[in-house]
């Protein structure tokens, strides 16, 4: 299986000196991205913590980013997988022009991408109407518009990092299986899939990640309800309004409970040599 | 460079030679005029204030006047981390504590308007909405401003008053997030201010009702503490509450001061 190659141990490099050009960066780097985490440690409610943690609300609020996350992830996964797929294994004309239309929600302001979002699946909407005439369904203010909204502005991440991995993989395995008789989608499922697995791995992680601390578009498209729209930064934003503190307290456990899942999986599923 | 850039820097050009000329005498610049403002103001300002700091630049020559709009809570935050702000104008006597608490007012804050809440709905009124008891029919979708921004501590203060219960589909986090769902026609009502209402009438129709006047917001306006021309920024908090002033708030909507 050729997936082994990729988790086997590389013989260890000789210890040189590293350049002084590149560590000072570096570090200032790391710094940077760090100090403003260490300001939120520094400014935290610590002796009214366990109350703050205790609240309702709060719980409520991380259990539905955890499970809309998730589900963004799911459909992401699900969409995003065949669609890198197709733009690194199949030619046709336009390619760079979608190429270039997926990374559209990386660009476009979460805000606006809400905003699309309602005058396609709105309920005066492209498809919203018809949705809601032919089935009764309305998407927007519901927990199914919030996984919808992550979904947009998540997909992206998905998609361009398994079009990486699918680039990077060496060809000959596909090519060897097809001269073999497989078909293309036996090649795909038995061959280039477990090939670019932690590709996946590594692009569901950013993807979820992303999802996890979405703002713009779920508040402009599926509102800010508790225990149906509200995740964790809408709690997080409106807390800020009256209560900085509180803020900070739910900002830290999003934190704490995204790292912990990002450090699990990446330990067990995205093998980083 | 903008043009109000350049003219800035004309002004300090102005301002410089004017110095050398007087050198060695007088105050510096202890007359209003040659300096800049720079206003922190709510968001439901912004058109109001944006014409009132036209206004304001045209009458003191030399003078510019810079906006930040935002939330007043965001913008108070903001002023406390140390925001180089010279004048709050906050949509609630609440935000603006949070700034004359803090110790970064120079004096006492006054009210600059009043404004209140009306019932906001899409064109042609789809819900047919026409009092505060439509919103609580089950297929009248309703946004309303969150508890914790000002314009939703109004709506909590009206319904009570009122005596009435209603489940959202959504609680925004600011009016203009409450508009923009009624502008899409996504909900059949929201609470908005009057003056919110008033400056999306193209596709927006407003339905008074009764139960706001025991919900009125005072706007309260302050130089801070940290301005850097005290003798402009004061110039522009005059302006806004003259006569002049007060006729660009009226025709947006907003209610004059109480006497």
């Amino acid at each position: 299986m050729p997936a082994r190659d990729v988790a086997a141990p590389r013989p260890a490099r000789p210890r040189r000196r590293v350049p002084l050009a590149l560590l000072v960066p570096a570090g200032l780097g790391l710094l940077f991205l760090v100090l403003p985490l260490a300001g939120l440690l520094a400014r935290a409610p610590w002796s009214t913590l366990p109350q703050r943690l205790t609240e309702p609300g709060v719980l409520t609020a991380l259990r539905l980013s955890l499970q809309t996350a998730t589900l963004a992830t799911l459909l992401c996964v699900g969409l995003g997988v065949p669609l890198a797929w197709l733009l690194s294994r199949v030619e046709f004309p336009g390619r760079r022009l979608v190429r270039a239309l997926v990374t559209v929600p990386l660009v476009l302001p979460p805000v606006v991408g809400g905003v699309a979002l309602l005058l396609v699946f709105g309920r005066r909407g492209l498809l919203g109407s018809w949705l809601d005439a032919t089935f009764g369904v309305t998407l927007p203010f519901t927990t199914a518009g919030v996984v919808l909204a992550e979904a947009f502005v998540a997909m992206p991440f998905l998609v361009i990092a398994v079009e990486g991995a699918l680039r990077g993989a060496d060809p000959r395995y596909e090519e060897a299986a097809a001269t073999l008789g497989a078909g293309r989608w036996t090649t795909f499922t038995h061959v280039t899939l477990p090939l670019v697995a932690p590709g996946i791995a590594a692009g569901a992680v950013l993807c979820w990640a992303r999802a996890l601390g979405e703002f713009g578009a779920t508040i402009t498209f599926a509102g800010n309800y508790p225990g149906r729209t509200q995740t964790m930064p809408l709690a997080v934003y409106l807390a800020l309004e009256t209560d900085p503190p509180a803020a900070i307290v739910l900002s830290l456990i999003l934190l704490t409970v995204s790292v912990a899942i990002l450090a699990g999986l990446r330990d067990r599923w995205v093998s980083a040599p | 460079m903008t043009v109000r850039g350049i003219r800035a820097a004309l002004a300090g050009l102005a301002a410089l030679t004017l110095g050398l000329a007087g050198c060695g005498g007088g105050e510096p610049s202890g007359q209003a005029g040659g300096g800049r403002v720079t206003v922190f103001a709510a968001a439901s300002l912004t058109e109001t204030f944006t014409r009132l700091g036209r206004d304001f630049e045209a009458a003191h020559p030399g003078t510019t006047v810079a906006f930040n709009f935002a939330g007043s809570s965001a913008l108070a935050t903001q002023i406390t981390q140390g925001a180089p702000a010279d004048v709050f104008a906050a949509a609630s006597p609440a935000t603006m504590r949070t700034v004359t608490d803090a110790g970064e007012a120079s004096d006492t804050p006054v009210t600059l308007a009043r404004n209140q809440l009306v019932i906001a709905v899409p064109e042609g009124n789809p819900g047919r909405v026409s009092g505060l008891a439509d919103l609580t029919r089950p297929a009248v979708k309703v946004a309303l401003c969150a508890e914790q921004v000002p314009c939703g501590a109004a709506t909590v203060k009206a319904l009570d008053a009122a005596g009435i219960r209603l489940t959202p589909a959504t609680l925004e986090q600011d009016v203009r997030g409450a508009l923009a769902k009624v502008r899409l026609g996504e909900v059949d009502a929201a609470l908005v201010y009057r003056t919110d209402a008033r400056a999306a009438a193209s596709d927006v129709d407003a339905v008074e009702f009764p139960e706001s006047a025991g919900a009125v917001n005072d706007y309260p306006i302050v130089v801070l503490k940290r301005a850097g021309d005290p003798a402009d920024a004061r110039a522009f908090v005059d302006y806004v509450r003259s006569d002049a002033g007060r006729a660009v708030l009226a025709a947006a909507g907003f209610q004059p001061p109480q006497a």
